[in-house]
């Protein structure tokens, strides 16, 4: 049994002295679980009004001041000793590669139980931590109960939607302790931020347009479709591996796994590669030229067609039917 | 340089793959392969011991039909192969089979150092991606995990992986783990000679008493979460349309129709 009132630690991911998307996803999932307290690495936030306004009670800064110190086992070591210091019982993470390494190293340190890639967390009668997956190119869904006391969750993003508390929290800044590098072995000899492109990030965006093969390279409609609704562009192996997109839009289970509301794959066939990345998505749409393409066996919508007909029609109808051509 | 390559059996990705009633991966109603992001590893190993001389283990957990893990890896070059194989560990989290694995590598080096363990980024039955880094914790290795580039110079192991948002090159020296991405290298094929020799390899099967390890601390009962229901998703009942020229205003229909425009 877990006393109530134990907090609930979100690690929130920023960029620019903002929070990311997933990091009011956090606060939202957080809150519904206990007293939520954000945790923001790195220099302090330049406003922690959307925290506050989250749901964030405490905003724990914990400085990291140099590369080494933001390696994943040094961050697990900062919040095993923030964890300790709080009483917190569940850490949050929003998924990726680098955050399920941090809360394995977490998980390992603290005895607590690893979740990765949730799709929703809750509290059962007895206040352990409960959560749902998906698995097998989100062909089977899963729940699991933590066994233990403690738990260390990755959400995947847009597993819950960013609302804004009824009661905002206070968000009070707190200094931690910074993180000190874990490993002395290991030196990073370089860090380098990839550009933001100027259309959302394709692990975080709720609408999502990946181009396959079918674009031959012509990414021109994709583009279009995407920016008409607002979304991010994304691609299959088979068009990174062309160089016709770059690596890190690669959606698939060796790439970035999304989950939007919306996704669109246009000359997509729908390989359980790449479906293992894209599956547990909301509303699955897909244009292909081949009717026996195996993304039309689990899309809500298809079109047999042509892309380079389809996506621009689609796009000037969605820009007449929000009022914007 | 003495090399282990730890790989997985799973379920191959064409097969109906499925999990058991008390929610466990069906490992024996379903066709299993080596895991493929597995080939990767392999061949990382391969690589680095044809430049410098030395030899690559192959090791894995996991019951009797596991053993087609490594014998493929036995195929592709790989010297040796070990198997850990226990009824106690049926139902192990990621956590037991890390402590496992750790165990056996540290036997590996009782006729000799290990200088690198490499691994693959994921299994992709699971695809927690969690078992190196925890492997790296137990065996107290610095760990370069996700290598999309991977070289070993002067006893130092260099990296360059690439993150959600921003690129790292690392660098630590040997004994050292790492695990390397399907972007690090294009697995080979076996040769003919692989595959013969590979045929009359004996794999030795070690056990959890073999390795000094507590079965009460593997296992379903010692895992830290436990699978309370496993459903299969009911399939999308989807509609499918052909173009006849108007397919991309009915798909913008079907967003509006469906608050997908708000």
């Amino acid at each position: 049994m877990t006393a109530p009132t134990a907090p609930v630690l979100a690690v929130v991911e920023h960029h620019d002295g903002r929070p990311r998307a997933s990091a009011l996803e956090l606060l939202t999932a957080g809150r519904a679980l206990g007293p939520v307290h954000a945790v923001w690495l790195g220099d302090p936030p330049d406003d922690a009004g959307p925290l506050a306004a989250h749901g964030a009670a405490v905003v724990h800064v914990v400085p990291v001041p140099t590369p080494e110190a933001g390696l994943p086992a040094s961050v697990a070591a900062a919040l095993a000793g923030l964890a300790e210091a709080t009483g917190a019982d569940v850490v949050l993470l929003a998924s990726g590669f680098g955050a399920k390494e941090v809360a394995a190293r977490l998980a390992h340190a603290t005895g607590a139980a690893l979740m990765v890639d949730a799709s929703a967390v809750e509290r059962d009668g007895e206040g352990r931590v409960v959560t749902t997956q998906q698995a097998f190119a989100a062909s089977w869904t899963l729940r699991s109960a933590a066994q233990v006391g403690r738990a260390v969750v990755t959400l995947r993003s847009n597993a819950v939607r960013a609302t804004p508390a009824e009661t905002p929290g206070a968000a009070e800044v707190r200094v931690a302790a910074p993180a000190r590098p874990a490993d002395p072995r290991v030196r990073v000899v370089e860090r380098t931020a990839r550009p933001a492109s100027d259309r959302p990030d394709v692990g975080e965006a709720d609408v999502v347009v990946v181009g396959g093969r079918g674009t031959q390279g012509d990414f021109s409609p994709v583009e279009d479709l995407a920016d008409a609704l607002g979304g991010a562009v994304g691609a299959t192996r088979d068009v990174t591996d062309e160089g016709w997109q770059p690596h890190d839009v690669m959606v698939g289970q060796t790439g970035v796994t999304i989950s939007p509301r919306l996704y669109v794959g246009a000359g997509v066939s729908g390989a359980v590669h790449h479906r293992g990345g894209m599956q547990a998505s909301g509303t699955i749409v897909a244009v292909n030229t081949d009717p026996d393409a195996p993304i039309f066996e689990f899309a809500d919508f298809g079109v047999v067609g042509d892309l380079a007909e389809v996506l621009p029609q689609a796009a000037a109808e969605i820009r007449r039917l929000r009022g914007q051509a | 340089m003495k090399i282990v390559v730890c790989v997985k059996h799973v379920p191959d990705l064409q097969a109906d793959r499925r999990f058991t009633d008390d929610g466990r991966v069906d490992r024996e109603g379903v066709d299993g392969t080596l895991n493929e992001l597995d080939e990767n590893a392999v061949e990382a190993a391969l690589r680095l011991v044809e430049a410098a001389g030395g030899e690559v283990i192959a090791l894995t957990m996991g019951p009797d039909d596991a053993e087609d893990a490594v014998r493929r890896a036995l195929q592709m070059g790989a010297h040796r192969a070990v198997r850990v194989t226990d009824d106690a560990l049926a139902g192990s989290d990621a956590f037991a089979t890390a402590a496992v694995l750790a165990a056996a590598v540290r036997r590996l080096a009782d006729d000799g150092p290990v200088d690198l363990v490499v691994t693959g980024m994921a299994a992709l039955d699971g695809l927690m991606s969690v078992v190196p880094t925890l492997l790296a914790a137990h065996l107290d290795l610095p760990q370069l995990t996700l290598a999309a580039e991977l070289s070993v110079a002067d006893g130092v192991v260099r990296v360059r992986r690439d993150l959600d948002h921003v690129t790292e090159v690392l660098e630590a020296p040997l004994p050292a783990l790492v695990s390397v991405t399907d972007q690090a290298n294009e697995a080979r094929y076996p040769a003919f000679a692989g595959i013969m020799a590979a045929r009359k390899a004996q794999v030795p099967v070690w056990s959890l008493a073999d390795l000094g390890l507590d079965p009460a601390a593997v296992g379903g009962a010692a895992a830290r979460t436990r699978v309370l229901e496993a459903s299969p998703r009911p399939p999308r009942e989807g509609v499918v349309i052909t173009d006849t020229g108007d397919g991309g205003r009915r798909l913008a229909a079907f967003l509006a129709e469906n608050g997908l425009l708000a």
